[in-house]
């Protein structure tokens, strides 16, 4: 009798299922297609990079599909045996690295402090601080180039030291338009840490310096995580800042690399390929090792 | 942070109000400028065409991806592939989709499948005419032909069953007669009760000037479709050339008749539509030219349309997928246990609690998309360079082109603030209500 009641309350309980979840047939067929459909780009962009740049419009980079053996990576070869010359290939991907790496840096470990002092920090005119940090988050970066061009020019003219047209001149500019969302990012996170185990430690003798990175630092890692992944992101793929401010200099990063084979020698699509997939396989790596954080920040980040 | 985002934000305002080289105040003239400018008013054009396009297109696609990846095993694979082009950055994307819509079917994927499209309802002949070579079946007229109104070419001789028509054409292409294994036209043999004849290429280098005669090395045009017309020009009868040229319609009944060589044989196929060229669906006429040209939607912007699509609909996945997460499950099931239709659940019930996490996407891409500027200056080429350009690539070119100039572009860049300062306030207040 009790097997007879269970079997018909799991029957029940399986009509309910797959009520909940139709049909799976048709969004799996549906899904596949749009899956094929998205992948199509990236795949025809490494196709054409491995292509002989004879075959570039000669015939459609599907075709090379179908004779995997005329596959080569001669451009590639070709772009690296330049080495590190201005205005090359490898030359562009330092330029980005070097563009990125101190622009992501110097972002996370301000936004750390502002964080931790807006959240636990003892001061008024927080929550003023914050709200401005919020407003600046949507601040198109066009607003602010002309007068920061001047800027850079008048620092030239005042200390000998201007910024326009080098590397550190596009860093400060990435750096102040990363730390407003990386600041509500922080401050968003580290708002979730208990007070109680700050005060805890401080009872016990903590300064407020070992406090901050002996708690707060290790549980803030997830969001430190999302905000380096960000920001490195967002300076590696920018366009327009580096033209702006890197006028004129003959090391330039991977983006305007593009730009200008796309612009002053539009026939050399073999370099563009091969130049855009190099440009591209560094984030991409980024994304596949941090992709939970990477999700976690575009769901932090939707104002952005 | 002060000095690069606040003041320079500020100063940007009065700058606006300064001529080119900020020396002299001129109040609003910069702004009277914008509004008065083609480029910019085109600049405006477009910001409206991606806002009312963009943001709507995106969140539904999101919904839509959001909804189906919750019934498949394998919705991590698949959300991983949509994001992935967030992470690209948008020059390369843009220079990869700028292949993809090429104009040449040889490069770019999109045409090459609509020319598959447009050659299995509307085949091309085997003797195309360029027409936009500024060829035209008239210059392919030889001896004993001339071209019809619709441009076939005709015999001028007639001829009665048993009699032979023979039609030397010129300027046929050497590399199509190789394609098609051409061989050297023979001349026919009357038979009784049929029109029989050769169709050839009338030129050989050895008597340039005489198209009349069969001369030897001169070859037959193969796979000609002809038909034979009676004189008052209805068709007959329909044939093909062999690979000398010849034909041969048989059991032809009394009277004369002229051979066609029909219209079809001289088709181009498609030739590849210009997405990133300068074509654009315009309104009705009736209006004037500046309206025409401001309310017209040019292609190019459909292509970087769909090309930030691409980019973009991961974002709205992952946004939505999380709202989906987060919704009651219980109220979805009461609606199904109710009775409720899949659609009505999804319609009625699923959209309605989303609303909130919809918005906000909606909200974020209208931001990004006032913004746009790395995929216009990348994909724009050759006339569309001046039909596709936003606020943001405006205030590129006026204020860095060429060095720096401030005035014009200084307004822009207040205006385009000023229109991002709804959103600006509407997160400000979502974030104190937090």
């Amino acid at each position: 009798m009790a097997n007879i009641v269970q079997s018909t309350d799991l029957t029940k309980r399986r009509r309910g299922l797959s009520r909940i979840l139709p049909k799976r047939g048709p969004s799996n067929i549906v899904l596949g297609i749009i899956a094929i459909v998205w992948l199509v780009p990236t795949v025809s962009l490494l196709v054409i990079s491995l292509r002989p740049e004879a075959d570039f419009g000669v015939s459609g980079w599907w075709k090379a599909l179908l004779d995997p053996s005329s596959l080569t990576f001669s451009n590639y070869r070709i772009l690296f045996d330049q080495g590190f010359v201005a205005g090359g290939l490898l030359d562009s991907l330092m330029t980005s690295l070097e563009i990125t790496v101190p622009a992501t840096l110097l972002v996370v470990f301000f936004a750390c402090f502002a964080g931790h002092s807006l959240v636990f920090g003892n001061w008024r005119g927080r929550d003023v601080v914050f709200l401005t940090v919020v407003g600046l988050m949507v601040v198109p970066v066009q607003v602010a180039l002309i007068p920061v061009v001047q800027f850079y020019h008048e620092l030239g003219n005042l200390f000998g030291l201007n910024p326009y047209g080098t590397i550190p001149g596009v860093i400060i500019f990435h750096v102040a338009f990363g730390l407003p969302f990386g600041i509500f990012l922080m401050r968003n996170f580290m708002s979730g840490i208990p007070k109680d185990l700050l005060e805890a430690a401080r009872m016990e003798g903590a300064g407020e310096w070992k406090v901050f990175y002996r708690i707060v630092l290790p549980l803030a890692l997830p969001a430190l995580a999302s905000l380096a992944i960000f920001q490195f992101i967002w300076v590696w793929n920018d366009l327009l800042v580096a033209l702006v401010f890197l006028g004129g200099n003959a090391h330039t990063p991977l983006t305007v690399f593009l730009y200008d084979q796309n612009h002053e020698l539009q026939a050399n699509y073999w370099i563009i390929s091969t130049g855009a997939i190099v440009s591209v396989v560094v984030p991409l790596i980024v994304f596949f090792s941090f992709q939970r954080y990477f999700v976690r920040g575009v769901l932090a980040g939707a104002v952005k | 942070m002060l000095f690069v985002v606040i003041y320079p934000t500020i100063d940007t305002i009065r700058l606006s109000l300064f001529n080119e080289s900020a020396t002299k105040f001129l109040g609003l003239t910069n702004y009277k400028t914008v509004f008065s400018t083609d480029t910019i008013l085109t600049a405006f054009r477009n910001n409206v065409i991606w806002v009312l396009i963009f943001p709507f297109f995106v969140t539904t696609i999101g919904l839509i991806f959001a909804v189906l990846t919750e019934r498949i095993r394998w919705a991590t694979a698949f959300k991983a592939l949509v994001v992935m082009p967030i992470v690209f950055s948008t020059t390369a994307s843009a220079l990869v989709w700028a292949t993809i819509f090429d104009n040449s079917p040889q490069i770019g994927a999109v045409n090459a499948a609509v020319l598959t499209v447009s050659d299995w309802f509307n085949p091309p002949g085997a003797y195309p005419v360029s027409t936009s070579a500024g060829q035209t079946v008239a210059d392919l007229v030889g001896s004993n032909s001339r071209a019809e109104k619709n441009s076939g070419i005709v015999s001028i001789t007639s001829a009665q069953a048993g009699g032979t028509i023979n039609i030397g054409l010129r300027d046929v292409s050497p590399t199509t007669l190789a394609l098609l294994k051409a061989q050297d036209a023979l001349k026919p043999q009357p038979m009784s009760g049929a029109i029989t004849g050769v169709v050839w290429r009338a030129f050989s280098p050895s008597a340039p000037t005489n198209t009349t005669d069969i001369l030897p090395g001169e070859l037959g045009l193969p796979i000609l479709r002809l038909s034979l017309v009676n004189p008052q020009g209805a068709i007959v009868a329909t044939t093909t050339t062999t690979t000398t040229g010849q034909y041969k319609f048989s059991n032809v009944g009394t009277g004369s008749y002229f051979v066609e060589i029909v219209s079809s044989n001289f088709t181009s196929g498609f030739t590849g539509i210009s997405w990133l060229g300068g074509g654009s669906l315009t309104p009705v006429s009736g209006l004037g030219q500046t309206e025409q040209a401001l309310l017209s939607v040019p292609l190019a912007d459909m292509a970087m349309i769909i090309t930030y699509l691409w980019i973009w609909a991961g974002f709205a996945m992952v946004l939505i997928g999380a709202g989906l997460a987060s919704l009651n499950r219980e109220v979805l099931e009461a609606a199904r246990i109710d009775g409720a239709k899949e659609w009505q659940v999804f319609r009625r019930v699923t959209v309605p609690m989303l609303a909130p996490v919809l918005a906000v996407v909606f909200v974020t891409m209208i931001i990004n998309v006032l913004k746009v500027f790395d995929i216009v200056l990348n994909m724009a080429s050759g006339s569309s360079v001046n039909a596709t350009p936003t606020l943001a690539v405006e205030i590129y070119n006026d204020g860095f082109t060429g060095g720096v100039h401030s005035g014009v572009s200084s307004a822009i860049a207040v205006i385009l603030f000023l229109l991002v300062l709804p959103a600006m306030i509407m997160n400000l207040k979502r974030i104190k209500g937090v």
